[in-house]
């Protein structure tokens, strides 16, 4: 029999005109790591809130291991791990007061449970009497994590746990999140970065209160619906311009140093459009097929729901 | 030959024993796109309060359009424009109100601020909004509007620090359409952000590490100096991230 980690229904949220969550329907399978990828505002937040039981659905339902998010939110509430965007623990209590806090409202303590947040804690370990407050941003991430870890969970709940972090701090996270992984939790994480997606089992892309798609990384890539070209020249900012009044254009979009471009056509004709821009005084010209990617992927989902 | 438009020289900021920014040096040409990139805690933040006048340097030289950091920073933060992530608008004004009270901050007469607004929300597409407040308008058309208004005393320099965190991959880039049109008019650049991608779309970006420039380049130097083939992967080999 299945036995899914979350099983969403047609699930509700509203701030008075604003619809949060338009009846999102999901399912998550035990011991995944799965992403729920969007910008701020899309309802990430609104959803993990209903899922950790600390806000209420307007109706639709939902429930985590089984249980229901209304009914059973105390059952829930023991099993699983939260995470919140802003960093919520004592900043005048030092790391360990921190996690021995934690621990002693979930009637463990941090001996019994140490096996399980080594991996993570023992990178802060060595400044275990300083007071949170004072910690960088990587180590306040730890930490959070580890207090998040320390009843040992079935289910976590991260949201939004790389958001300001820059490139290098964000690739340790995930390094830690597919250790615990690993361990068979399964894993809920909301990121507004699309290249995070693919770090994932499976992913919803989530924008305006509403799921556009859902499934592995792999998979969603492949429903990009049409051919995609990077194209590069001396002159972006006249590029962008230039290919945006080209006649058979579908989508242009910066990319990196490449611009990124759908044609209208099935097929383009790249000598056609080279000309194009030879003839607009484009020098250095690089015209490639490449393969999509989440944000491309995201960006055509949006545009279709538009 | 043009004097650069910022100029900093061994520029320190030391907190007690702490260096936070130590003995930094480079030029930024005017109309450049400059991004000043590195990881949380490397110094970013203090070197930018230093260039936008509101933290003196302990040590060494800068200037900021023709202004010396140390003796004429009021005269600095009325030559720049400034946005950061939690921009400045005012929530419970409307869209008008925002950009009038900001003109007026700026001193523009009563004539440009009438012009500067109907041509600013005609070109943001903000017509249908105009009387709405800022609180309910979405986060993307916030930035827009706060990167605009940030320019709207047509400074020399605008410092955006991290402005497009959060929003959506097409509002992101419809931001930096903004960016480009900015500089493709003389404006300078100076931009702060964890999107490696963005930082391609600079003309110049400099990696601070705990403190120092450890790389000034344009991104397709930087990548060849690194033999690799993204701003991410440069970023990822220079910047240890500060710990402890």
């Amino acid at each position: 029999m299945k036995n899914p980690a979350l099983s969403i229904n047609r699930l509700l949220k509203s701030y008075g005109k604003l619809r949060a969550l338009k009846e999102i329907s999901l399912e998550v399978n035990r011991g995944e790591l799965f992403g729920l990828i969007g910008p701020d505002g899309a309802g990430k937040t609104s959803l993990i809130r209903i899922l950790a039981t600390l806000l209420l659905p307007d109706g639709g339902s939902a429930e985590v291991l089984g249980h229901d998010v209304i009914r059973e939110y105390k059952v829930i509430r023991n099993k699983m791990g939260y995470m919140p965007g802003r960093f919520s623990l004592y900043q005048d209590l030092t790391i360990l007061e921190n996690l021995e806090l934690f621990a002693s409202i979930y009637e463990t303590t941090v001996e019994k449970n140490y096996h399980l947040i080594k991996d993570i804690y023992a990178q802060i370990e060595p400044f275990k009497d300083r007071k949170a407050g004072q910690l960088s941003g990587g180590m306040k991430q730890k930490l959070a994590l580890s207090c998040a870890m320390i009843h040992e969970p079935e289910i976590l709940f991260l949201d939004e746990p790389t958001t300001g972090v820059d490139p290098v701090s964000r690739n340790e996270f995930w390094e830690m999140l597919k250790k615990l992984r690993e361990k068979g939790i399964t894993i809920i994480v909301s990121t507004p970065y699309m290249d995070e997606a693919n770090l994932c089992d499976r992913v919803a892309l989530i924008q305006d209160g509403a799921i556009m798609s859902v499934d592995t990384p792999e998979a969603v890539v492949e429903t990009f619906p049409t051919f995609l070209y990077a194209i590069k020249s001396s002159d972006k900012y006249l590029l962008l311009q230039d290919l945006r009044d080209y006649p058979n254009v579908n989508s242009v979009f910066a990319f990196g140093e490449y611009l990124h471009y759908t044609d209208k056509r099935k097929e383009l004709p790249e000598d056609e459009l080279r000309q194009y821009l030879e003839e607009h005084k484009h020098r250095e010209l690089e015209i490639k097929r490449i393969e999509p990617g989440i944000e491309d992927c995201f960006m055509a989902f949006m545009e279709k729901e538009n | 030959m043009e004097e650069p438009i910022i100029y900093a020289k061994d520029l320190t900021k030391k907190f007690g024993d702490f260096t936070a920014v130590d003995a930094i040096s480079f030029e930024i040409n005017r109309g450049e796109i400059f991004g000043f990139l590195g990881a949380n805690g490397a110094g970013k933040t203090t070197a930018m309060k230093m260039l936008i006048g509101l933290w003196k340097p302990t040590s060494g030289k800068a200037s900021v359009a023709g202004f010396d950091v140390y003796r004429e920073a009021e005269k600095i933060k009325k030559n720049i424009g400034y946005m950061s992530q939690r921009f400045s608008l005012y929530e419970d004004l409307t869209v008008v109100e925002n950009i009038q009270f900001y003109a007026g901050i700026y001193g523009l007469t009563n004539q440009q601020i009438k012009s500067k607004t109907t041509g600013l929300i005609e070109k943001l597409g903000l017509l249908e909004v105009r009387d709405s407040r800022i609180q309910s308008l979405p986060l993307g058309w916030k930035q827009k509007l706060a990167f605009s208004v940030a320019i709207l005393h047509d400074p020399k320099i605008v410092f955006l620090d991290e402005p497009t965190g959060g929003v959506d991959p097409i509002t992101r880039r419809q931001f930096w359409d903004l960016i480009y049109e900015a500089a493709h008019n003389g404006i300078t650049v100076f931009v702060t952000t964890h999107y490696m991608d963005e930082a391609e779309y600079c003309d110049r970006v400099s990696i601070m590490v705990n403190g120092r420039i450890e790389a000034l380049d344009n991104p397709s130097t930087l990548k060849k100096q690194f033999n690799v083939d993204t701003m991410h992967e440069v970023f990822v080999k220079m910047a240890r991230p500060q710990e402890a």
